[in-house]
């Protein structure tokens, strides 16, 4: 072993874990809001092109780290209100505040690419479903989106590594993945830089491992495709 | 909503903008400098001196900023050598760790960006310069650097807002840039939602007005000519 971990060992390992989850959940969301996104942006009717337009400018301008905290000391008042109508006790934890904030601002970014993904498909494909009648449904599921996947994928896999990172922000609202785990074994051995550069090498072969799945994923998405 | 607290508090926010803004602009411009070299060397067709720069970027693009952010603010001290060190009263600033820190992490990607560029100019021009007679130094000063200013500037201009919103976490070693600044002042108010609103819509202004000063700096440059001249 490189670095003495003072017996943190499991502990980082299971940050590790805590960031993967939290990254895959945050992911699924961000991808639904992103096609939402992205569906609005290029729908024809204004209002919803505008909504996107908000969505997209308004998550965008704004930090991450402000996105995790609105959501997390924000939404305090909300749940409670919320909490009180349904007679229940609500609470967004911190796992759940991650993953929304982070979902949000991957969604944000993703509308931005399958709206690039979706005006790459060739308008004669479009027409064809109409022409063989098939309803707007249907041409989106069957052919805008299995089309649209090999476009979009580059763009995602980029945004999704930049996420990846950034859940090393919610550990700020006390969630105990890589971040708050080296920061709790800080506090004890007193070895900040050990324990932070342990913590700066699982990202960096988490990054890998996404990096190298992704290189598969396009490999595969792209099969049957010519390259000039 | 409650709009008094937010006007009530609204210059202390203006305050921290100000930090957050000189963070960035520290951060942005000695970020170009020390990426110049490390993208040239990028750009280089020797595998060696490419290599070189290779680790840099790819540490400081494979880890998050706030990792780097507490290597350098808490981690540092660790070691009896940097303590004692003249370079000290800077390394246990708060202030400096986090210019030194975004300083270090913009490069880095600012660096892939100037290769992107330098490799983007076309080849016709740089043989056209060689076939002048210019040196490969020269080449590169007259014809390479500022041809790949051009084409890089868009993708700067991203990076810059890119740096802007993370310059956020210098709140988190202590100091008080405008999200700083936003959680001290709910810490006394207990109002999150205005504040946070607040400092948000600042945020918002900031990257209109930087996305704005890019736009002209392009138009000044040029950039748009190089395009339309291919």
């Amino acid at each position: 072993m490189m670095f003495d971990l003072y017996g943190f060992g499991p502990a980082l390992v299971a940050g590790t874990l805590m960031t993967i989850k939290l990254a895959l959940c945050a992911l699924a969301l961000g991808l639904v809001l992103g096609l939402l996104g992205a569906l609005a942006k290029t729908s024809p009717y204004p209002p919803l092109r505008w909504i996107g337009n908000v969505y997209s400018t308004l998550v965008r301008g704004i930090p991450e780290l402000l996105w995790v905290l609105l959501i997390y000391f924000g939404s305090v008042n909300l749940m409670r209100a919320l909490g009180e109508a349904l007679g229940m006790n609500l609470e967004l934890g911190p796992f759940a505040a991650g993953v929304i904030a982070l979902g949000i601002c991957f969604g944000a970014y993703a509308t931005e690419v399958f709206r690039g993904a979706i005006l790459a498909i060739p308008k004669g494909h479009r027409e064809a479903g109409m022409a063989l009648g098939l309803s707007r449904g249907r041409i989106l599921w069957r052919l805008v989106l299995p089309q649209m996947w090999r476009v979009a994928l580059p763009g995602l896999g980029n945004l999704f590594m930049i996420m990846m990172k950034d859940t090393a922000l919610v550990s700020v609202i006390g969630l105990e993945e890589i971040m708050r785990r080296s920061q709790i074994a800080v506090t004890s051995s007193k070895e900040p830089f050990t324990f932070y550069l342990v913590a700066a090498l699982i990202y960096l072969s988490l990054t890998s491992v996404a990096m190298v799945g992704l290189y598969f994923l396009e490999k595969r998405a792209s099969r049957g495709i010519r390259r000039a | 909503m409650n709009w008094e607290i937010i006007i009530k508090w609204l210059p202390r926010l203006l305050e921290g903008a100000v930090l957050t803004l000189e963070l960035l602009a520290i951060a942005v411009i000695a970020g170009l400098i020390l990426a110049l070299p490390m993208g040239i060397a990028r750009a280089s067709r020797n595998l060696y001196i490419r290599a070189l720069p290779y680790g840099y970027i790819f540490f400081f693009r494979g880890t998050p900023l706030l990792v780097q952010l507490f290597l350098i603010y808490y981690g540092l001290a660790q070691f009896e050598a940097v303590r004692k060190s003249a370079l000290w009263p800077y390394l246990r600033d708060p202030y400096w760790c986090a210019a030194i820190t975004m300083t270090l992490h913009t490069a880095a990607y600012i660096a892939e960006i100037l290769r992107g560029a330098i490799q983007a100019v076309p080849a016709g021009e740089v043989e056209a310069a060689r076939s002048l007679g210019m040196s490969r130094a020269q080449s590169l000063v007259h014809i390479i650097l500022p041809r790949a200013a051009r084409i890089g500037l868009p993708a700067y201009s991203n990076e810059v807002i890119l740096m802007l919103k993370a310059s956020a976490l210098a709140s988190t070693i202590t100091l008080l840039d405008l999200t700083g600044m936003a959680r001290t002042i709910i810490a006394r108010t207990y109002m999150p939602v205005e504040i946070f609103f607040a400092a948000g819509m600042i945020y918002l202004v900031i990257t209109f007005v930087l996305v704005g000063v890019f736009r002209l700096i392009e138009k000044w440059l040029r950039v748009d000519a190089t395009y339309n001249s291919r």
